[in-house]
């Protein structure tokens, strides 16, 4: 146990320092903010699609409204981009609920091809609408007018920003998983027909869940944004936003807290990496890399990275109980 | 009805043909096994760089790539099937969207490395020039695509509802227990299944390519399609997916013409939208 925690110190001083431990390099400091940003966003997206089992693959759709909400707060108003988060936010929460009233009775795979429609769709409109800066997007300030607007040369200042951004999303999650709403989650995940036969009101916690994951998603938008300080409609609204969530959490493990994480630690770098060491004509060998670890994982874990050490855990505590039965 | 509108329905139809054969094999998979195929358009991708290249290399047309994809794509299929499905099929449904869309990445980013980003396309005279029959416009491309597509979807579709191997395939895909109990194997018929989606999707391929600029994206925009063709249609039925494809290519065609063509997208995904609403199963799927 004593080991355990001295782990737990080791990590949470590593993640700390991370930065100062790679000051001289902008590249992996870079890395580091970007692991970060997409770790909110496939743990926002957990929590609808791993927890509660809904596997959403139209996530983008709330990523976008953070992002434009954040831009057109300073396009139209002045104002710095951040301040948009939290519009983008309620916003989201909103659409969410449009969007979940409906589509959250599908099951299955009915839901998650609902939920592609319904992206693409505001992807289009995105793309028609001058309001939204049409195909070419929108651009938050060029110059920062102060500390407010987030706009760093440094990664450095954008990887704690995610860092505490992350950790709250985190905490509030493991919350969810101990309280009531983890317990309904989990019922309606393995058997939704039994947890409503059981008194939970499974539509009412599905939607729950998915306006939240929906606000945090936005949350992931809005600081995309302040970082690359640009959105169109493919970056904002685009299919590969939504599947790259999905795709993060499924390789770490779904419905697990640190799933999302351990999924972007790996693809994150991956993809990173071989864009900037190989540009132009090499590009398409490494996705091709990328792909098949994808697939291996998939074929070999279907339940993630993080079930490998789950089923170290279960056997240990299967054998504890029966060391118990013994002493019994 | 004006001439132009009839014109524009006839080539809705003929896309729509085409629309129901590159989402039947999506469909077919779906029912079968329950399986969501995210590489789908990347196998239509392949068809279409079959067709290209049989023609760059050896001058060939349709004759020749049609049955050339049908086999390649279809092999392709089976050998999907074995390596990744039928180990990743039983498991939770992330699993599958997991294990497919790394194929998707992988089939997409080889034929970006293998054949480069550039936009590839034939030479529009290949299946022969326009023609006007009864003062509507046809393209012989476009003709060749709906009438083939139309024929070999409901082909498949015979096939399944009417032939004893559509039977054993049917068997398997309501209780592959059971099947197994009656002298069925269904890895054999998930397989074939595989195989079947795969030369469907693989003609589809090559005769798109025809009329349509072939590159190494090219399959994420078609799947997008493929998927609302087979929710709307309804998952497993073949016969919805061509109703439904003709639906949405005379929608697609109408509305590009009546509103404009940036909104053909937005009509066709709003009817989508509402007939899930209303009918979550689909136009012709099992409750």
């Amino acid at each position: 146990m004593t080991r355990y925690r001295l782990l737990q110190i080791v990590l949470v001083v590593l993640v700390l320092a991370y930065p100062l431990v790679v000051a001289g390099s902008p590249v992996w400091a870079r890395l580091g903010a970007l692991v970060l940003l997409a770790a909110i966003g496939a743990s926002a997206w957990n929590i609808v699609g791993g927890y509660a089992g809904q596997v959403s693959v139209g996530h983008s759709v709330f990523f976008g409204i953070g992002a434009y909400s954040a831009v057109v707060t300073y396009t139209y108003l002045g104002l710095p981009p951040i301040a948009g988060a939290p519009i983008g936010m309620a916003l989201s929460v909103l659409v969410a609920a449009v969007i979940g009233v409906p589509t959250l009775k599908l099951s299955g795979h009915y839901f998650s091809m609902a939920t592609i429609a319904v992206a693409e769709l505001v992807r289009v409109l995105s793309s028609t609408s001058e309001f939204l800066g049409g195909a070419q997007g929108l651009g938050g300030p060029p110059v920062p007018r102060g500390v407010l607007d987030l706009s760093f040369i440094s990664a450095t200042p954008y990887y704690y920003i995610f860092l505490a951004v992350l950790a709250g999303l985190l905490w509030l999650t493991h919350m969810i998983e101990r309280g009531r709403m983890g317990f309904y989650l989990r019922a309606i995940k393995d058997s939704e027909r039994a947890a409503r036969s059981l008194g939970v009101s499974a539509g009412r916690y599905k939607l729950y869940a998915y306006m939240l994951s929906a606000a945090f998603t936005a949350l992931a938008g809005s600081l995309y944004l302040t970082m690359f300080g640009f959105v169109d409609p493919e970056s904002g609204f685009g299919i590969l936003i939504s599947v790259k969530m999905v795709v993060m959490a499924a390789l770490g493990g779904a419905g697990q807290l640190f799933g999302p994480l351990v999924g972007a630690l790996i693809l994150v770098p991956l993809e990173e990496l071989s864009n900037s060491y190989l540009g132009g004509q090499g590009a398409g060998l490494t996705f091709v890399v990328y792909g098949a670890i994808i697939v291996i994982i998939a074929r070999f874990l279907p339940s993630g990275l993080l079930s490998l050490f789950q089923r170290r855990r279960q056997v240990t505590s299967r054998a504890s109980k029966t060391v118990d039965g013994h002493a019994d | 009805m004006s001439m132009t509108l009839v014109q524009v329905v006839v080539s809705g139809l003929l896309l729509g043909a085409v629309y129901a054969l590159f989402s039947s094999g999506l469909t077919l998979i779906w029912g079968m096994m329950n399986v969501v195929n995210f590489a789908h358009g990347d196998f239509v991708m392949l068809g279409m760089y079959t067709a290209v290249m049989i023609w760059t290399a050896l001058g060939g047309g349709p004759w020749a790539s049609v049955p050339a994809a049908a086999m390649l794509i279809a092999t392709l299929g089976i050998a999907s099937y074995f390596l990744l499905v039928r180990h990743i099929m039983r498991g939770p449904m992330l699993a599958q969207i997991l294990g497919t869309f790394g194929l998707a990445l992988f089939l997409r980013y080889g034929a970006l490395w293998t054949f480069g980003a550039n936009f590839k396309t034939l030479p529009d005279d290949l299946v022969g020039h326009s023609f006007i029959l009864a003062g509507i416009r046809f393209e012989g491309a476009r003709v060749l695509a709906g009438v083939v597509g139309l024929a070999v979807t409901l082909a498949l579709h015979l096939l399944l509802t009417r032939t004893a191997i559509g039977s054993r395939m049917l068997a398997v895909s309501e209780d592959a227990t059971a099947a197994q109990l009656m002298g069925i194997r269904p890895q054999r018929m998930q397989a074939l299944a595989w195989g079947m989606a795969g030369a469907a999707t693989g003609i589809a391929g090559a005769l798109i390519a025809t009329f349509f600029y072939t590159s190494p994206t090219v399959g994420e925009t078609l799947a997008i399609v493929a998927f609302v063709t087979v929710s709307f249609g309804g998952f497993g039925s073949v016969l919805g997916a061509l109703v439904a494809g003709l639906i949405i290519g005379v929608v697609e065609s109408l509305s590009a013409y009546l509103i404009g063509p940036v909104y053909k997208d937005v009509i066709v995904y709003i009817l989508f939208v509402l007939v899930l609403w209303f009918r979550p199963q689909g136009l012709m799927g099992k409750a």
